[in-house]
């Protein structure tokens, strides 16, 4: 993975994020809408912080923040697309 | 920690029903005493699968640890996810197809005992005033990149708390995984990242005041 720029690092995402916790809490189903396996219609994270947003991206943009913000969770979720791609594949 | 911003009310989904595969993984998982254990080491065994992928990704890292130790460090995961799983699939919705579900438990228990062996002998020191060393992106950086970082170095010193220096700079410049230094520091990753984000803040604030008083 390419690291971003040294004023983005310190900067970080600008957009509404959610925390570690959440992020671990609702990485599965970010990872499996990624892969094309959502299970069911879109809906927000009962930890949306930007929900008129979401629901137009019907995406989970506080998650997509997150990533970019965090290396450790941006890792993690690195990790659980490529083995939930292979298990699946 | 709940968001890193208060997050405003979300309108949220009832539980969805379980996909076929999903639901038998949670019948079998909750059945009495030992009728369950069959499904248990099933489960053990996926999990196992799980921890042995993250580790070999991070194979670059752990090149010093012996054979023998790495796979003991991947069933150390696969033990203490199973525990973390188990406490938890009372609360598993279907949101997810249950492998991936159960996959981030192996993968975060593998990647946290990776990151603390491979910082194990390493000192992380906390230097507020190490963001002075941002003299080296400064000079590789284009003129306008560069500018930036004169601007975000002049905001660091200006807006931040010496704690919230801390962070950034280990976090941001140092490369101090976030778990690691939540462990030097007795404290928990989400507290950690809280003062981050924070600290992000202050400076963004603080930059556009700069350019727009």
């Amino acid at each position: 993975m390419n690291e971003p720029p040294t004023g983005d690092r310190l900067l970080g995402p600008e957009p509404p994020e959610l925390g570690c916790d959440e992020c671990f809490e609702y990485l599965d189903r970010y990872v499996d809408a990624e892969l094309g396996h959502e299970l069911h219609e879109f809906s927000l994270c009962p930890a949306c912080v930007g929900p008129e947003d979401c629901s137009r991206a019907r995406r989970c943009l506080g998650m997509r923040a997150h990533l970019e913000g965090c290396p450790a969770c941006a890792e993690e979720h690195a990790s659980l697309l490529a083995l939930a791609g292979r298990e699946s594949g | 920690m709940r968001g890193v911003e208060p997050a405003p009310a979300a309108a949220t989904a009832p539980p969805p029903p379980l996909d076929p595969d999903s639901r038998a993984w949670v019948r079998g998982l909750t059945l009495p005493g030992g009728e369950r254990d069959v499904d248990v080491a099933r489960l053990h065994a996926f999990l196992l699968r799980a921890a042995r992928f993250e580790l070999a990704r991070r194979r670059t890292a752990l090149r010093d640890v012996p054979a023998a130790e790495l796979d003991d460090l991947a069933v150390q995961a696969a033990n203490d996810a199973l525990v973390a799983l188990m406490r938890k699939l009372p609360t598993f919705r279907g949101d997810s197809r249950f492998t991936t579900w159960a996959a981030k438990f192996a993968i975060l228990e593998a990647s946290v005992k990776a990151r603390r062996w491979a910082w194990q002998h390493r000192e992380v020191t906390l230097e507020p005033e190490a963001w002075t060393r941002l003299a080296p992106a400064v000079a590789a950086a284009d003129p306008e990149e560069a500018e930036r970082l004169r601007a975000i170095a002049a905001a660091i010193r200006e807006c931040l708390s010496p704690h919230q220096r801390e962070i950034l700079v280990a976090i941001a410049l140092n490369d101090v995984p976030i778990d690691v230094l939540a462990d030097r520091l007795q404290t928990t990753r989400g507290a950690i990242y809280k003062t981050l984000h924070d600290a992000r803040r202050n400076l963004r604030a603080h930059l556009a005041r700069e350019v727009d008083p």
